[in-house]
């Protein structure tokens, strides 16, 4: 698709190409953008009219979830506490899509600092799903997500702590990549979890989606988590087929709490992949059961320290009179924070803390482990897994919302990922009613030639990313 | 069992301030959550590391050299409150 | 004194090193306007991450080195989760398990003028706050203003097991660790706030106060007498002293509480995911080969090498400036002199102006031995001419000696005046052959008068001496 674009830009105009997408933006009720940078984007647009540059993402445009620094266009993670925030710097990844050629489109809505499976919390209403307004589009990139999905952006970037890329794409229909920790720099990503998180591309194809991690990964030395050595390649390895391919399928990804229509899709899309060459066996990843726990008590607690520097001093917003600092700040963070939020920072403050470390954060830690152990096992046997990404498709908005322990646990199949640092690509697999189901293909660390050349002989056999929502 | 003291002391720790009235809603939520947590106490971790890092890498370090600053007014834009290039901040004792 | 305990923590700014610990920004903040040396990364804006500097860290390993600690194989850096202004993400990055060096060592004199191991428990690595300024004083300000230029300075905090008994000992303690310091090149003392210390103090049986952030060492001396004071105050009224942290505060010299709650601290420390682990085990070596002479060696050396008393040799190394100053004038002038006519004259010149070795050139301390060796001039008029240099800086001891007509007077008119003023004394002379030594100095003083100053005492004396003794 982005293929196709780039070569539309160039034999048309690229400022009307931006106009109409600008234009179905602001007649959109999806509520997927929160800050458009109409001005600038114009501006660069023309100027790849006069001069079209050759870099890889030339002239397309592209939408950046609200938690990635982007110098100049306001970055707020959809929390009240960051509005007005104005980057003087931009992220690593930024850098990258500008120096390539991409035009920043705006800013999409998430929620609130990246914590949510729904794009429920987020300081400017919730997110709609394109599919259906009356449900959620996922979370917490579900801005990103929905703007690719309804057609308000060619592509766009999110970032995947616990499934926050694979989750969005999956409600929405689109292809959605969690790279390797470490392969993209996180300088610039606005830190919840910064053990567990990766910016990851959101886009309507595996080759689109290759495309962009040709251009955002690579090593930085801003980011002293980031891998080293050569640029890495994706976009020759595809079309290569996957014959003689070993697929893992977890037993315990299937079974209870899975949605039947949602099982089904997956086996066919297994079944699918079988006809295009690959083996599957079933393997068992015996610790996936306790990952939920392990992730949402490593997150909170690194959320609570990641979180603490906002308190209106340096950026911010500050109201009323200032009382002493802790009063001041104590209650600047009252109102600036959702309530997921904060109840996610006291409880990761409460497993830090004095007494309590050892059982909760401690242990948790050592669960990762055995966690990454099962996967590192299973590689072993299988060259990818296969799962689905989600048990469910997508909720109305409003139904979990109140019950934050069944919101926790729509993402047992996309935290495990990130506990062990691998790749994962959530790609369109069928239909729940109306609503997309993703598969979810997972690879050994920094596998991910294998799990896009693998995603992309799915979708060439398949034809659910061809399918658009009905524009209302 | 998490009380409505712990809660308190816990909105100290992580400096965030609660009304009375939230206090019930909050232990009740807590202490769910943290009963979900506690499954975790099922797994032998006997003799287990701990992953604080998923990629095992060691020695990244940057050379000695300076580079250039933000300037002042940079520094100062995002600020609600400043005074003659200083960040204001409410008084400390 | 008995029943005192002082424990301190000492803030060390690696301030020789050009960035700052985690980012680009250049440690030469000094006298810039606020909030100009400042970046993403040390401001803590959303989105920036640390890279650790090197240097910084090969500098830790160097002082742990020259404080005899033990370097640990495998160190790593920690989150230390607390809220303050000065804090701009809210955590401060520093260590806790495995820090970089333990269980070290200094030598000082003691108060009972012994020498005494005062043992490290721990040197570790961490990044500066940024700095506070209240409008007046910290209890009384109605806000307080930020700085952040400071903040992401490198940091070495130096912790004392509880070995100090007084305030005297803790500055003999500072005064060393200062002096290694700078023999490392690894800091400057001379820019302000560069090291700040805590100290702990009790009474034995009571409970201890911390006193925080006190910078400049008679700054420490004050706050610890001040609080001893004041707990020794409490014990006569029977309170109980309160364990609490207390803030020093210059102004009025005397220590107040920051009323903080009791127990609540909590810093919740975890590694800090952000950097890898540093696997240094094997840079111990090259840098324990790179390691300057210190101190303690070099006074030793001193003794046995220029054959000086053991208070000069202490003197002279105390600060590495003047051990290198010392050092080239004793290469060119009479080692022995020359450790006189520095320790004792011209680090007090000095000192009463002031001014450091610096202001002092090695070409005419030199100069000046030589001429006291060779008896060209007196010792008064060489201590004119240090002053002289000292406060017109301009012009050569050489100039000096001609303008101000300080050269020595021409041994006959010495004699001269030595053969008179004895003829002149018989009274002394008899008093001294009756046994009065010091009735010769009354001779001498006449000679001295005679010769108006420019003849060497000691010379005179033994000249007084020999021509009484003849008589």
């Amino acid at each position: 698709m982005l293929s196709e674009l780039k070569a539309k830009l160039l034999a048309e105009s690229c400022e009307e190409y931006l106009c109409r997408l600008f234009e179905r933006i602001e007649k959109s009720s999806l509520n997927a953008f929160t800050t458009l940078a109409k001005e600038s984007a114009l501006k660069e647009a023309r100027q790849f009219d006069k001069n079209p540059d050759q870099g890889l993402l030339a002239g397309v445009p592209i939408a950046i979830k609200e938690c990635i620094s982007t110098r100049g266009i306001e970055t707020n993670c959809s929390s009240k506490i960051l509005r007005g925030y104005i980057p003087p710097y931009d992220a690593h990844v930024i850098e990258r899509l500008k120096a390539e050629g991409a035009i920043i489109m705006g800013k999409t809505n998430m929620d609130e600092f990246a914590m949510g499976t729904s794009t429920e919390t987020s300081c400017f209403g919730p997110t709609k799903n394109p599919w259906d307004h009356t449900c959620v589009p996922g979370g917490s990139s579900g801005g990103s997500a929905a703007v690719v999905a309804g057609g308000e952006a060619p592509c766009s970037l999110g970032s995947d702590t616990g499934g926050s890329v694979r989750c969005p794409a999956s409600f929405c229909g689109i292809v959605g990549l969690k790279p390797t920790y470490g392969l993209i720099s996180r300088f610039g990503l606005v830190a919840y979890a910064n053990s567990l998180e990766q910016i990851g591309p959101l886009t309507h194809t595996v080759e689109d989606t290759a495309l962009l991690m040709e251009v955002i990964s690579g090593h930085d030395k801003r980011d002293s988590t980031s891998a080293k050595g050569e640029r890495r390649s994706y976009l020759p390895g595809l079309g290569e087929g996957i014959s003689g391919l070993k697929i893992g399928i977890p037993k315990e990804y299937f079974g209870e709490g899975v949605n039947k229509d949602v099982e089904k899709a997956v086996w066919d899309g297994i079944h699918t992949l079988e006809s295009q060459g690959a083996s599957w066996q079933e393997i068992s990843l015996p610790h996936t059961r306790y990952a939920l726990a392990a992730y949402y008590v490593i997150a909170m607690s690194e959320a609570s320290s990641n979180l603490a520097r906002f308190d209106g001093l340096r950026y911010g917003s500050r109201m009323g009179e200032d009382k002493d600092w802790h009063t001041t700040f104590s209650a600047i963070r009252a109102q600036g924070f959702g309530p997921e939020v904060k109840r996610r920072i006291m409880l990761g403050t409460y497993a830090l803390s004095a007494g309590y470390y050892g059982r909760y954060y401690l242990k948790a830690l050592k669960v990762r482990t055995l966690i990454k152990e099962d996967f590192l096992r299973a590689f072993k046997e299988v060259d990818l897994l296969a799962s689905p990404t989600m048990p469910i498709p997508a909720f109305k908005i409003g139904e979990r919302i109140n019950d934050p322990l069944s919101l926790y646990m729509a993402d047992v199949f996309t935290v495990p990922i990130n506990l062990a640092g691998v790749p994962a690509i959530s790609v369109p697999c069928g239909f729940a009613g109306h609503l997309p189901i993703g598969l979810q293909l997972i690879g050994p660390h920094f596998g991910e030639a294998a799990v896009l050349r693998a995603a992309q002989a799915f979708e060439a056999a398949t034809p659910f990313h061809e399918a658009k929502p009905e524009v209302i | 069992m998490i009380t409505r003291e712990d809660v308190q002391h816990i909105s100290w720790l992580a400096s965030i301030k609660i009304e009375d009235e939230e206090k019930d809603e909050l232990v009740e939520h807590f202490n769910s959550i943290l009963e979900y947590f506690h499954q975790l106490d099922e797994v032998d971790t006997e003799d287990v590391e701990p992953t604080y890092r998923v990629v095992d890498l060691a020695n990244i370090f940057r050379e000695d050299v300076a580079c250039k600053s933000l300037t002042q007014d940079q520094a100062l834009k995002n600020a609600p409150r400043t005074e003659n290039g200083y960040f204001k901040s409410p008084r400390i004792v | 004194m008995e029943d005192v305990i002082i424990g301190l923590e000492i803030h060390v700014q690696l301030n020789r090193l050009q960035s700052k610990m985690f980012c680009g920004c250049s440690t030469a903040y000094h006298n810039s306007p606020p909030n100009s040396h400042t970046c993403p990364v040390c401001l803590g804006l959303p989105g920036s991450l640390p890279v650790i500097n090197k240097k910084a860290v090969e500098y830790g390993i160097k002082v742990g080195l020259a404080l005899s600690c033990k370097i640990e194989e495998e160190t790593l850096f920690y989150r230390k989760n607390y809220y303050y202004p000065d804090l701009p993400k809210g955590f401060q990055i520093s260590q806790y398990d495995y820090p970089l060096a333990t269980q070290g060592h200094i030598m000082i004199l003691g108060d009972d003028d012994k020498e005494r191991n005062i043992r490290i428990n721990r040197a570790h690595m961490e990044e500066d706050p940024g700095r506070l300024v209240h409008a007046g004083t910290i209890d009384k300000a109605k806000y307080t203003m930020v700085d952040y230029n400071r903040c992401g300075m490198p940091l070495l905090e130096v912790v004392t097991e509880p070995d100090l008994s007084s305030p005297k000992e803790a500055r003999a303690f500072l005064d060393k660790l200062k002096s290694i310091l700078e023999y490392l090149d690894v800091f400057d003392g001379s820019q302000e706030g560069s090291m700040r210390v805590d100290a702990n103090i009790s009474l034995k049986g009571g409970d201890r106060s911390e006193v925080k952030n006190i910078s400049g060492f008679k700054g420490v001396e004050k706050a610890l007498s001040y609080e001893i004071t004041r707990q020794r105050n409490l014990a006569r009224r029977n309170i109980k002293v309160v364990q609490e942290t207390r803030h020093f505060d210059e102004l009025r010299k005397i220590t107040v509480s920051i009323r903080s709650k009791v127990g609540a601290h909590d810093y919740r420390y975890y590694p800090e995911a952000d950097l890898t682990v540093m696997r240094i085990a094997s840079w111990v070596p090259a840098i324990k080969a790179t390691l300057p002479e210190l101190p303690d060696a070099k006074r030793e050396r001193f003794v046995k090498q220029y054959g000086l008393a053991d208070d000069h040799a202490k003197s002279l190394t105390s600060e590495i400036r003047v051990a290198n100053f010392y050092e080239a004038v004793a290469a060119k002038a009479a080692p022995k002199l020359a450790a006189v006519w520095i320790a004792d004259v011209l680090k007090g010149e000095l000192n009463y102006r002031d001014l450091s070795i610096e202001s002092f050139s090695e070409k005419h301390m030199t100069e000046i031995v030589q001429m006291l060796e060779k008896a060209k001039i007196t010792e008064n008029g060489a201590v004119q001419i240090i002053r002289e240099l000292l406060d017109k800086k301009e012009g050569s001891p050489q100039e000096i000696v001609q303008s101000k007509g300080l050269g020595k007077a021409e041994d006959d008119a010495v004699q001269k005046a030595v053969k008179e003023a004895v003829a002149e004394s018989a009274a002394a002379v008899a008093d001294y052959k009756a046994g009065s030594e010091r009735a010769l100095n009354f001779i001498v003083g006449l000679v001295m008068k005679k010769t108006r100053g420019k003849a060497s005492a000691g010379e005179v004396h033994r000249l007084v001496k020999e021509e009484v003794e003849k008589a």
